[in-house]
């Protein structure tokens, strides 16, 4: 027991070299630097993934390890998004008004500047005031501590109403659902102060840096989001593998228990719960550069329960069983609804996959949930019980492998 | 019993639906010892101990505890459990995904808040105390495998060995015996006997060979409060006590 934190977890090496391979991989085959293999836009489709990975990775902490299902986490991805959005669309209008303004014959005053900036970013929401929400937009290191502050607080107070009233089990799922629900009404409102259903937009332009091409920009956004996803799952895979780990899955499986251990269960409830929350804002801040849109929409009820989707196909409770599913079930998903499947001809009705994806979706979901409880993670335990007895030495390698090969023929 | 008094539940009374569990309970326990509490189903048993461990808030009465007779009412099971009484329950509840030494390292009395827990590193002192206490329950050869994959006995043993790993000062036991085979009835009397003493341990049981083996004053509960107390002899003699439980 008292080998090393890589001892005992090879799987944890063995995915950080799977990912390390993945971004050699991308980087040799991307427009920007390599020989242009992949496109730029496949970059950011890649890159994206790997940020849902990182939201999966939180996901399976708070439910597969904790046994909290929450269906609200796309809400704390969405408002990293959002932070990071602010700050993006302030500055890069701010460069244009003042590209604009310098040609006018009389210098413009730091008033008039902002009431142009103002006028150009609100003027959809018939709006030219700033508001509150946005005073610090102009600074970067405020935004970037808000990416993690604000849906952290948001999680921490949620989380201490919720758990300090022992709300458990699918009641909780239902207010988390709630949670999400009015936080995307909300800001559908046009004076929320982000611009209602318009959303934040040229969010992939990063101020200052016109000169850069997209395709550069895009890889940057790729390793950044390897990065992240690099170290979330390694902090992941160090919280569970300890003491901890021991305390939050015997919270999972008896709640009572732990109390009567003398741990206050509402309390690890709630670090797990905020915790992983500020994972998520950092996964959308990451990801939502990429996309270059953000508005309400993307943090509707039903993304949440996508996440809890790929979580349980990919296998809860082993962290790389998350990344495999939310891998796995978005590039499947963007296969089938991006029309590059055929059309199935029965004669009588012909498949159009984009609207039978869903159903695929759904259907799959409920078969793995009825006779796969393990999901595709589970298929590595068999792996895993021939070459070695222990259970958790189980290999990444031939999916991601196969992702490349995948990556490859696009 | 020359030692001093750990815990005193006076004129306690908790009801459910109007129906009275427990009815003006009294019951005080010496810091040493080992005591029976026995009784017919619905004497409201079980309804203490949750009460004692805060799990039940009772409608009256008092729970002092301890030297400083501090009120344990209102404490939160955690909390409680921290003052040092542990509990087992009458179903075995151990980890059964994790690891007997998984089990008995969580329950080690240890730094509780989630800080420490997370920079939680096993030192020598506590894993030679797991040992030591796979040693006590007879589970050193199992300490690898997950407590999922242990006998009914096994696992009940595995349990007292995470109440002994809290280091309580009060054990509280519901039913140990059930459904354990008589050569693991009789490790279990040894280990309890054992137990008492260094601490006190209360016995919740329904068999009476079992507390007729543990040789210690008995409490019979009948109705939500105390019927008799004594010796066994002395309360299976008392006509009452044959009328609502013994004469059935």
């Amino acid at each position: 027991m008292q080998r090393s934190f890589v001892a005992r977890n090879p799987s944890v090496l063995i995915f950080l070299a799977c990912l390390g391979l993945f971004v050699l991989g991308v980087t040799v085959l991307s427009e920007a630097v390599g020989n242009g293999f992949l496109s730029t836009s496949f970059v950011k489709t890649l890159g994206k993934t790997l940020c849902l990975a990182l939201i999966a990775v939180a996901m399976d902490l708070v439910w597969g390890y904790t046994g909290i299902l929450s269906l609200g986490h796309f809400a704390f991805f969405g408002l990293g998004g959002y932070m990071i959005g602010m700050w993006l669309m302030y500055e890069r209008t701010r460069d244009i008004v003042a590209t604009s303004l310098a040609e006018a014959p009389i210098p413009a005053t730091v008033t008039e500047i902002q009431e142009a900036i103002a006028t150009q970013i609100f003027g959809v929401v018939g709006s030219n005031e700033f508001p509150l929400v946005w005073s610090f937009a102009d600074s970067l290191v405020i935004q970037l501590i808000l990416v993690v502050a604000v849906p952290g607080l948001l999680a921490l107070v949620f989380g201490w109403l919720a758990f300090r009233a022992r709300v458990t089990g699918v009641y909780l799922s239902i207010l988390t659902q709630a949670m999400t629900l009015a936080l995307a009404l909300y800001l559908f409102q046009n004076d929320s102060g982000l611009r209602g259903n318009n959303g934040l937009s040229g969010l992939q332009n990063l101020p200052g840096l016109d000169d850069v091409p997209q395709a550069l920009v895009s890889l940057w956004f790729f390793w950044a989001s390897a990065a992240a996803l690099g170290l979330g799952y390694l902090l992941a895979a160090w919280v569970v593998s300890g003491k901890f780990g021991s305390v939050i899955r015997g919270i999972r499986d008896n709640e009572a228990r732990v109390r009567f251990l003398g741990y206050q269960v509402e309390v690890y409830k709630l670090v797990i719960f905020a915790g992983t929350a500020m994972i998520s804002g950092i996964a959308g801040a990451l990801y939502y550069p990429q996309a270059g849109i953000i508005n309400p929409a993307e943090i509707a009820p039903i993304a949440s329960i996508y996440l809890a989707v790929w979580v349980a196909i990919g296998g809860r409770g082993r962290l790389y069983g998350a990344v495999i599913g939310a891998i796995f079930v978005t590039l499947f998903s963007s296969l089938f609804t991006g029309g590059q499947v055929p059309d199935v001809n029965l004669g009588f009705y012909t498949v159009k996959w984009v609207d039978w994806w869903l159903i695929v979706l759904g259907l799959s979901f409920v078969l793995v949930t009825l006779y796969a409880p393990k999901g595709i993670g589970g298929l590595f335990d068999l792996i895993a019980h021939r070459t070695h007895p222990d259970r958790h030495g189980a290999p990444l390698g031939p999916d991601m492998g196969a992702l490349q090969e995948k990556e490859a023929q696009e | 019993m020359s030692s001093t008094r750990l815990l005193e539940v006076s004129g306690v009374s908790v009801s459910f639906d109007g129906f009275r569990a427990i009815n003006n309970l009294s019951f005080t326990m010496p810091s040493h010892g080992l005591r029976a509490i026995i009784g017919p189903n619905g004497a409201g048993k079980t309804t203490f101990m949750d009460i004692v461990t805060g799990k039940t808030k009772p409608d009256d009465g008092r729970i002092t505890w301890g030297e400083k007779n501090i009120s344990l009412r209102g404490m939160s099971e955690a909390r409680i459990a921290r003052e040092g009484i542990g509990r087992k329950f009458q179903k075995p509840t151990v980890f059964e995904d994790q690891t007997v030494h998984q089990n008995l390292l969580m329950a080690q009395r240890n730094k509780r808040g989630p800080l420490a827990v997370l920079f939680y590193r096993a030192g020598g002192k506590d894993l030679d105390r797991v040992n030591e206490l796979a040693a006590t329950i007879g589970l050193t050869d199992e300490l690898a495998r997950k407590s999922g994959e242990l006998s009914h006995g096994q696992k009940q043993w595995l349990e007292i060995g995470m109440l002994l790993a809290q280091e309580p000062r009060l054990l509280l036991v519901d039913e140990p015996a059930a459904g354990m085979t008589l050569a693991e009835r009789e490790r279990t009397t040894a280990l309890l006997v054992e137990a008492a003493k260094t601490r006190a341990v209360v016995v919740v049981e329904h068999d009476m060979d079992f507390v007729r083996r543990l040789n210690c004053r008995v409490t019979v509960l009948h109705e939500g409060s105390v019927l008799a107390e004594g010796s066994l002899d002395h309360v299976t003699s008392n006509q009452q006590v044959i009328d609502v439980y013994l004469g059935r």
